[in-house]
């Protein structure tokens, strides 16, 4: 027993050090040398400025102002936000699109609330692309436009969700439609050695790539 | 379903089996004391090792001398954890400058990583700082595993010696599943998941403005080191609260598919060290049948239902139909880079495997979609399972399906020509069935009292299968969750600051994991001790073989009979009320 205590208490220190700093301490080094970019979170700037990370989705919505111009408050005092239509749109948060706070949704596949939520953003995503896309129906929307995505930032949409969101940009940037649906190409993510996963459209990518090319004025 | 999807399931599985005889015959090799390629390079560190805990690395355990070191060595690792995880305030690497968690949930924190669970109740970029995850947490990502992996080694001894008592030296085991196995594959592991965009950083977060104006705080860390042993070692604990779904733990789907292969390489690999340390490696491949076919069952269900819509999402008037550019399917809280296929494919693995991370919320799953994670842990997690604990658990299935097969044709069932007698049969009972009385039992109290009730988030059946999946997966070590279930109350993330535990899930909790570790721990090396001391008996034509069909039938039959004869009832009241009815709650 004595010695199985001592040799314990010696393999716990050594162990400690070794696995617990030597062991990250080194491969943090090994990292932000090697993979620099990659290791500090691939990190996008424009004009010199961080904008974001390549890997995490951001919030494309805008404040929803009142009659009197101001924005829109709903009952917990957070400004009401609706879709900004001169972007796209990422997948809907459940967290306000939070990398430093994560969590999922955790609602079940026979929850109401669930429903609801899924029904209002199927609602507001018609609303905003049909005027743009006539004959869209439900039927036509693709699932990952109207679902929280696991992360809360998922920075990818769908093939699908980008092709229907284009038309909407080409007519509010008045940019060549053939040209959007190029950048969008442009800025899809394909599967990794060809069929691993889903393709997916980088929506912080896309966005930039529009705004440069079709800037707002 | 696509037929890309189900392509890359099948690569999965390919690429699996190629590695199982390239790594199972090397780990057989470094616990058979052969010299292995890195001994050049290590030797003098293992030495090193052996001379300052004091051991003598030629002196071996009985059984009850190897199950008393594991017992002392993780006692005294768990009080420093806890310590760590307290202190952390006053540490340093706390760039956020994070407080200590309360004392319950440090409890089932400490209880979950010394038991290689990793149930987390607390969300990590809020609450660990970064001491804590590097010197506490992941420090137990390699050390539980390794003491899985040690116990095997000595288990497997058990079954190949003859006329002994000798299992091995516990040190030696620990120490040599650390040096050449883990801690390589690890290295290696980080590089492939930097490379891919998973981060590796001291700096705290980067504050910045979003390309549309907003307020973005990016949590950094140092994730990869991390998150390369969590898959390795049958872990799972999240750097970040979402786990395997957030960008900076699983950049790519790249990244995915290697931690994919790393959640199932060394439980699969252990099937072949297995056969090789027997010296019939025909029985290492048959119980790697008998765990592949029940992971091909899993994979099945999971995808077949996951490409359909929930009620909820057919009720809301989704169209959910593959193609044309869209996955299709229940993308309800999954991510569309790994879409449906590789959710379904992950939460099969990772619950097949006692790994528990997750690249997709479990909660959001099908009612039935869901039951093959759930109904994967409570097969006891001997479908491949944790690294170690899996096959040792395996093992006494096996012992227990030999037993029946024995009463069947009325002869006294042998296993490897070794006599299996009451003694051994006592064990394997305790071994192999304490489980479903402890999940049971747990699930029963935390349903029907109104400090159970306080910890279960959404309404109607799905809360009642959150609290049974909470305690399935404490009691077997594996840590996958219906997230809703909460033990942890944090008001003020990021940060500990007004945070409070709630005592009874935590305490329940981390009694389970407790309880699920060291009982079959012990009744296995208690089986090994003893069958050590036989003398094999030649195989003589009344032999019943090990290696055939009709014994592999058998053994899935044992499995799958067991389970549901123990968990039908609670089955029947959450997910299958949820799958066969479109009610909604």
């Amino acid at each position: 027993m004595r010695r199985d205590i001592v040799g314990s208490v010696v393999a716990i220190v050594v162990l400690t050090i070794g696995l617990g700093l030597v062991y990250p301490l080194v491969m943090t080094g090994v990292a932000q040398v090697a993979f620099n970019d990659q290791a500090n979170g691939s990190q996008v700037e424009r004009d010199g400025k961080v904008v974001g990370s390549q890997l995490i989705g951001q919030d494309f919505r805008k404040p929803v102002l009142d009659a009197s111009g101001q924005p829109k408050m709903d009952e917990d005092g957070e400004p009401v936000l609706e879709a900004d239509p001169a972007w796209f749109q990422s997948r809907p948060s459940q967290s306000g699109y939070s990398a430093n706070v994560t969590f999922f949704a955790n609602l079940g596949p026979n929850q109401k609330d669930l429903a609801d939520q899924v029904k209002a953003n199927l609602d507001s995503y018609l609303a905003l692309e049909r005027p743009f896309t006539p004959g869209l129906t439900a039927d036509g929307v693709p699932v990952d436009a109207v679902t929280d995505s696991a992360s809360g930032v998922d920075p990818h949409i769908s093939a699908a969700n980008a092709r229907i969101q284009a038309n909407r940009i080409a007519a509010v940037r008045k940019a060549p439609l053939d040209r959007v649906l190029a950048l969008i190409r442009q800025q899809t993510d394909a599967r990794a050695l060809g069929v691993l996963g889903e393709p997916g459209v980088n929506v912080l990518g896309l966005n930039l790539a529009v705004d440069k090319e079709f800037p707002l004025r | 379903m696509t037929w890309q999807g189900w392509f890359q399931i099948v690569i999965y599985v390919a690429v699996l089996t190629a590695l199982t005889p390239l790594l199972g015959g090397y780990m057989a090799r470094v616990y058979m004391g052969h010299r292995v390629v890195l001994e050049r390079a290590l030797g003098p560190v293992e030495r090193g090792f052996y001379r300052a805990v004091r051991t003598d690395p030629s002196h071996e355990q009985d059984w009850k001398q190897y199950g008393r070191t594991v017992l002392v060595f993780s006692a005294l690792f768990w009080l420093v954890l806890y310590a760590i995880l307290r202190l952390q305030g006053v540490l340093p690497f706390n760039p956020l400058r994070f407080g200590g968690a309360p004392w319950d949930v440090t409890f089932n924190t400490t209880s979950s990583f010394i038991t290689n669970t990793n149930w987390q109740y607390y969300g990590g970029e809020t609450t660990m700082s970064y001491l804590s995850q590097m010197a506490g947490l992941a420090v137990q990502n390699f050390v539980s595993a390794a003491v899985g992996m040690a116990v095997l080694a000595a288990v497997i001894r058990g079954f190949a010696r003859r006329e002994t008592n000798k299992l091995g030296n516990f040190w030696v085991d620990l120490t040599r599943s650390l040096l050449y196995i883990l801690l390589p594959l690890s290295i290696i592991g980080t590089l492939v998941l930097v490379s891919q965009g998973v981060v590796q950083t001291l700096t705290g977060s980067v504050s910045l403005t979003t390309l549309h104006g907003f307020e973005q705080v990016l949590a950094l860390g140092p994730v990869a080191s991390q998150i390369a042993i969590k898959q390795l070692g049958t872990n799972g604990g999240g750097f970040f609260n979402v786990n395997s779904a957030f960008p900076f733990e699983n950049a790519t789907t790249f990244s995915n598919f290697v931690q994919l292969l790393f959640i199932l390489l060394i439980p699969a690999a252990a099937t072949y060290q297995y056969g090789r340390m027997i010296g019939r490696v025909r029985q290492g491949w048959a119980l790697y049948i008998a765990m592949m076919v029940m992971l091909a069952i899993g994979i099945g269900n999971a995808y077949y239902q996951e490409a359909k819509a929930t009620p909820a999402l057919t009720a809301a008037g989704v169209h959910a139909t593959a193609g044309s550019g869209s996955t299709g399917g229940n993308l309800s809280e999954k991510e569309q880079r790994f879409g449906i296929a590789n959710s379904a494919l992950w939460s099969t693995a990772t619950t097949d495997a006692s790994n528990g991370s997750v690249n997709a919320a479990q909660e959001a799953y099908s009612g039935f979609g869901g039951m093959t994670p759930l109904v994967n842990m409570m097969t006891g997690e001997v479908i491949f399972g944790g690294v170690g604990s899996g096959l040792y658990g395996m093992l006494l299935v096996v012992l227990l399906t030999v037993f029946l097969a024995g009463l069947m044709v009325g002869r006294t069932p042998e296993y490897l020509g070794k006599k299996i007698q009451a003694r051994e049969v006592k064990l394997v009972a305790i071994g192999a069935l304490y489980m479903p009385v402890v999940v049971l039992i747990a699930a029963a109290l935390a349903i029907a009292t109104p400090a159970g009730k306080k910890s279960i988030y959404d309404a109607g059946p799905q809360g009642f299968s959150e609290t049974v999946y909470a305690y399935t997966s404490q009691t077997n070590n594996n840590g996958s969750a219906f997230a809703g279930y909460t033990g942890f109350v944090q008001p003020n993330a990021p940060g500990n600051q007004g945070a409070t535990g709630v005592p009874f899930a935590d305490l329940l909790g981390g009694l389970c994991m407790l309880l699920g570790r060291f009982i079959p721990l012990l009744a296995a090396l208690a089986v090994a001790g003893s069958l050590a001391a036989k003398r094999p008996a030649p195989a003589g034509p009344g032999t019943f073989r090990t290696d055939s069909p009709i014994f592999l039938v058998l053994l899935v039959g044992v499995i799958v009979i067991v389970a549901a004869l123990s968990f039908l009832p609670a089955l029947a009241l959450g997910p299958i009320v949820q799958g066969l009815s479109n009610q909604l709650f």
